[in-house]
């Protein structure tokens, strides 16, 4: 089974030289960490950053410099600021690469919720709907089961929905699978992790074709 | 053409209870804190406000709602306020939550006189409950997209780093976020800025906002610019 790290190193390696990437906030965050020093990836923050580096050395924070998640960050080389409107512009007109963003479901058609639960306070969908809509790819971060045990990746969301038919892949502690048009395909198990497991864990349709390699993971 | 007010009680005198306000910012990056200072000490109630978060308890936009002066909040996420949560649960005040893109867009619509804009997000969800739906082509294949309409705002407060008498304005940094949109959206747009300059001193290439949009400009004090997350890490020696 994989921690938190270990889903996001997985998903680092689904990013590619010179893309432009937009990491939600929680897991997908842990992301940068794990992208090959030597690739050259710019990272987007929506509130109007391409070129998003690292956090500050102590003493250095810059309280106009911040992330989406609101947290103290630095530039890089290459780096440019724009305002609110061109940022989601460039989002809507689909210049980001790969989006990773976390969910609390995903469907087997590729819907997406994780902005509200009903009867909980709803803090907002920031700009998760902008962003599921016109994501050219979307890789979600995600807990295939809850505390519960009872599966995420379902036949149909049963929480208010973010998007609709946008997400492509899922890695969670137990797989990673994409999403096609005929439900979540398999395509690796988690160290340890047998494909009975993962087929319990999901209630969605599951499609399961030859071996399924365990993932390969430094 | 000298648009310069003294202070922030001059700028905002004219606020009156019910108006609809946009303020700039995202989270307490960025935020018109001397026009927010002006209005909790001026009092006015009953306010519709426009911005993107609704601040933290005891700063930004979270010291209107101390003092029971919002109404009305129209927001993407409001997640770090606990009298908001209050106030919200027993009825006191109306949210409307709306993705950060729509909510940007719709502030660029009324500053570029554009009555609706067409977006995808949203599509498909509770967002979407009531809005007209229309059809385009988008890479060669149909996609769906919401109309959205123009915000309409009696007053527009925003904050940048630097402006001159003109009302021209240059923003810092992520401290730019909505801060230029909501400028030109203003039926009346306040700008508060760190360091006023006569009008000359800007090089015309690097004005952000013409001033054409900007109706009133003063030189803010005190800029306190709290940090909402301070994340850190640590030199290796």
């Amino acid at each position: 089974m994989l921690d938190k790290t270990g889903i996001a190193k997985r998903i680092a390696k689904e990013i590619k030289e010179g893309y432009y990437v937009n990491l939600g906030i929680g897991i997908p965050t842990l992301v940068a960490n794990y992208i090959p020093k030597n690739m050259s990836v710019v990272l987007q923050s929506e509130n109007g950053l391409l070129g998003m580096g690292p956090f500050p050395f102590e003493g250095e924070e810059n309280p106009d410099l911040i992330n989406a998640g609101k947290q103290t960050i630095t530039t890089v080389d290459g780096s440019a600021f724009f305002d609110s409107a061109m940022s989601f512009g460039m989002i809507r007109a689909r210049k980001v690469d790969l989006t990773i963003l976390g969910a609390m479901e995903v469907s087997e058609n590729g819907d997406i919720a994780n902005w509200k639960i009903p009867g909980k306070m709803v803090k907002g969908m920031g700009g998760a709907m902008d962003l599921v809509a016109s994501a050219k790819n979307i890789i979600v971060a995600m807990q295939h089961v809850n505390k519960e045990g009872e599966s995420k990746l379902l036949t149909q969301c049963s929480l208010p929905l973010t998007g609709v038919s946008c997400v492509k892949k899922i890695v969670t502690e137990l797989a990673v699978l994409d999403v096609t048009p005929q439900g979540f395909l398999l395509l690796e198990r988690a160290p340890g992790i047998s494909v009975e497991q993962i087929k319990n864990s999901t209630q969605g349709h599951l499609i399961i074709e030859g071996d399924i390699p365990e993932m390969a993971i430094d | 053409m000298n648009k310069t007010v003294s202070n922030a009680d001059e700028a905002i005198k004219d606020i009156k209870d019910n108006m609809t306000l946009m303020l700039g910012g995202f989270g307490l990056c960025g935020i018109p804190e001397n026009c927010i200072e002006a209005l909790v000490k001026k009092g006015v109630k009953g306010l519709t406000c426009i911005a993107n978060n609704a601040g933290v308890d005891d700063f930004g936009i979270g010291l209107m709602l101390k003092k029971h002066q919002v109404k009305k909040m129209i927001s993407s996420y409001v997640g770090e306020n606990a009298e908001f949560e209050r106030q919200l649960l027993s009825g006191e005040l109306e949210v409307e939550l709306i993705p950060q893109g729509t909510l940007a867009t719709r502030c660029l619509a009324t500053g570029y006189g554009m009555p609706v804009i067409y977006t995808p997000a949203g599509v498909g969800t509770e967002v979407a409950i009531g809005k007209e739906v229309r059809k385009f082509m988008v890479d060669g294949a149909e996609k769906e997209f919401l109309m959205e309409y123009a915000f309409d705002a009696d007053f527009a407060l925003v904050k940048a780093a630097k402006g001159d008498t003109h009302g021209n304005l240059i923003f810092k940094e992520t401290a730019r976020n909505f801060n230029p949109m909501m400028a030109m959206a203003g039926k009346t747009t306040i700008a508060e800025v760190e360091e006023l300059v006569p009008a000359g001193e800007l090089n015309p290439d690097h004005i952000h906002v013409p001033g054409i949009y900007v109706h009133r400009i003063f030189q803010g004090v005190n800029y306190e610019k709290r940090i909402e997350q301070r994340t850190v890490r640590k030199k290796i020696i």
